[in-house]
């Protein structure tokens, strides 16, 4: 294991920001990792760091294949996670807008700049991400449609769901979008949680890049379960549900869950008076993909997408 | 003491609305004026201002233009639709973007009818808007930079709106690149569907800046009068600089992180060489670093927020052979 200064920024009277990474096994540009780049990122901080742990073990039992190697930055941002604020502390400008950067350009351009030099030229890209709504997911591979990244790729993971979408505006400043743009397959994993630590699903995530790179020949790691296959969907196919009301937001079902048709999902109770708003109900029978999670919502807030089962 | 007001034709009418979780409902407002003779084909014009919650220079202008009209409602052949706050809870908690989702409302245009609240607002607001013969939305830069008045247009756009940014009274108009990222901007979203746009960054955030306030109502109403909106006598606007190369502007970005201290005035020609400010640590008591000007030209953007981190943007400069032609 390698551990290296990736990026540093002189601080004025704070501590330099330094992005650091840690690199395993020697050989050409195989397989790069990221975690935060925003500063409430804390369960993808989690994953890179029980990927890390890994790694070093995978390195020191002789396990990484010769001629591959791997790097993992769990943070591109600590200066924010150090503050708990999710964007750039003085600007409040998005690092994962700022791809593939300019050195010359503004603070979380140069830093956009400065780690990408060393993220480009992987073979593979695996960012842990989070979504711009507060809110938990089954985790997922979610890759963009018509880009570099392959299907067939993805289902290397053998998570139970790809997700692929429509490429927008902004996606062309992600880090993601880039990577493909510079001949990296890239996709982004989500696990349950953003803000705190979902221990189940980080654990799924480690065992799924083990399988990943075990697949691909750059790690040999027998996870012991039977090899799965993921679903593909698009997040067109997904079932919102949608609130009618704004209020206190009292889930009834956890994300993952089975769901009959009619099933209540949530209710929304008035804020003052406790009464029942409105209930939501599961509109055909399926799964509990993704869950609004904040105490309170808004109307016209998708607060549940759900996956119709396969017959 | 109150003011008596003229009476005009006018009325306050929600764009949109949506109900927050605990006892209040947010709503998008706008004044419509019109005159009192009605005519068929009678064009309108929009003033849209407050996308940025921490922008406050068009908040002024709104006002102004108002205030105007009454004073001379005689004058006024067509239709003035004025959106003071198209990001009302942003104005009223010093946030930029639309707080509790943390987005850059100016990154959800058009919107959808269908989407989320924040989608939605977009979509009601963008159909509102839509048809006006004109709109002009103000920006004011942000809470680190002041500019000076100035146009901003989309290459694709050109030919359709510089025409009318220089009837505009600003001192500068700035043509620049198209990006894919901007596609999501209000601007672009109503240019792309026939109704022009004109984009407006003048002054700095959390601010107004009387002057700049003035000149550009002074602009509108010229541009009223082009309409064929305002039948009053307006001033003649001054004549922009119009900048349509890329490399006619020269970015200045802290080398190193401090605080920066200016030693040169906003709009001030400089020479190659010319030191613009410095970038200090008060801790050390040292000059980290003296900024120099690269070119000989006008600083048409200057810091206001005098920290820096490496790489912040400390102004711009127009070069001179931009101007001097």
């Amino acid at each position: 294991m390698k551990k290296k200064v990736i990026y540093e920024l002189k601080g004025l009277y704070r501590d330099n920001l330094r992005v650091t990474g840690y690199e395993f096994g020697k050989g050409k540009k195989s397989v790069c990792i990221v975690g935060t780049m925003r500063g409430n990122e804390v369960q993808q901080l989690y994953c890179c760091s029980q990927l890390v742990k890994k790694f070093k073990q995978l390195e020191e039992e002789g396990r990484i294949a010769s001629g591959h190697k791997i790097l993992i930055i769990p943070s591109c941002n600590p200066y924010s996670l150090n503050i708990q604020k999710r964007f750039w502390p003085i600007d409040n400008t998005d690092i994962n807008r700022m791809f593939p950067g300019y050195d010359l350009g503004e603070t979380t351009q140069r830093i956009a700049d400065g780690v990408f030099k060393e993220l480009m030229e992987y073979d593979y890209g695996i960012q842990f991400t989070s979504f711009y709504m507060p809110g938990e997911f089954m985790p997922h591979i979610r890759m963009m449609e018509e880009g570099y990244s392959k299907i067939e790729t993805a289902l290397k993971f053998e998570m139970p769901y790809v997700v692929v979408r429509k490429v927008r505006p902004y996606d062309t400043a992600t880090l993601n979008y880039n990577w493909q743009v510079w001949d990296t397959e890239a996709f982004s994993f989500y696990t349950t949680t953003t803000t705190t630590i979902d221990r189940k699903s980080a654990g799924q995530a480690v065992l799924s890049v083990m399988k990943f790179l075990s697949a691909l020949g750059i790690v040999k790691y027998q996870s012991g379960s039977t090899a799965k296959e993921s679903r593909v969907i698009a997040d067109t196919e997904m079932v919102s549900v949608r609130t009618a009301k704004s209020g206190i937001f009292e889930p009834l079902v956890k994300v993952g869950e089975a769901v009959e048709e009619g099933t209540p999902l949530a209710n929304i109770v008035h804020p003052y008076e406790g009464t029942i708003m409105e209930t939501l109900y599961a509109p055909t029978d399926s799964r509990v993909f993704f869950m609004h999670t904040d105490p309170l919502t808004y109307a016209n807030t998708a607060v549940f997408k759900l996956v119709v089962e396969d017959e | 003491m109150c003011v008596k007001r003229r009476k005009v034709d006018d009325m306050i009418k929600t764009v949109a609305s949506v109900g927050l979780p605990v006892d209040e409902t947010l709503a998008i407002k706008k004044r419509r004026i019109t005159p009192k003779e009605k005519t068929k084909g009678m064009k309108r014009i929009s003033i849209v201002t407050g996308i940025h919650g921490d922008e406050l220079e068009g908040q002024y202008v709104c006002f102004e233009v108002a205030r105007r009209i009454e004073e001379a409602f005689e004058n006024l052949k067509g239709i003035v639709d004025i959106y003071p706050a198209m990001n009302p809870l942003g104005i009223d908690s010093i946030t930029r973007g639309i707080p509790a989702f943390d987005l850059d409302m100016n990154r959800l245009f058009p919107g959808n009818i269908e989407g989320n609240m924040t989608e939605y607002l977009a979509a009601e607001i963008v159909k509102d808007v839509s048809g006006s013969d004109l709109v002009i939305d103000i920006h004011a830069s942000n809470i680190y930079l002041t500019e000076i008045p100035q146009i901003r247009i989309n290459e694709l756009d050109e030919e359709k709106l510089v025409p009318l940014a220089k009837e505009a009274n600003v001192d500068f108009v700035w043509v620049h690149g198209a990006s894919t990222v901007l596609e999501s901007t209000f601007a672009y979203s109503l240019n792309s569907t026939g109704t022009p746009c004109l984009v407006v960054e003048m002054g700095v955030g959390m601010r107004i800046t009387k002057e700049y306030g003035e000149q550009l109502t002074d602009g509108i109403f010229h541009l009223m009068e082009v309409l064929g909106i305002w039948a009053g006598k307006t001033k003649k606007p001054r004549v922009p600089i119009v900048s349509k190369n890329p490399a006619d502007v020269s970015y200045l970005n802290a080398a190193v992180g401090g605080l920066f201290v200016p030693k040169v005035n906003h709009w001030e020609e400089l020479k190659q060489g010319d030191v613009i400010g410095s970038i200090i640590d008060p801790l050390s008591g040292k000059v980290l670093d003296e900024v120099k000007s690269p070119v000989d030209g006008i600083l048409f953007t200057i810091r206001e927020y005098p920290i820096v981190d490496e790489g912040s943007l400390m102004g711009r400069l127009l070069r001179k052979e931009a101007y001097k032609q």
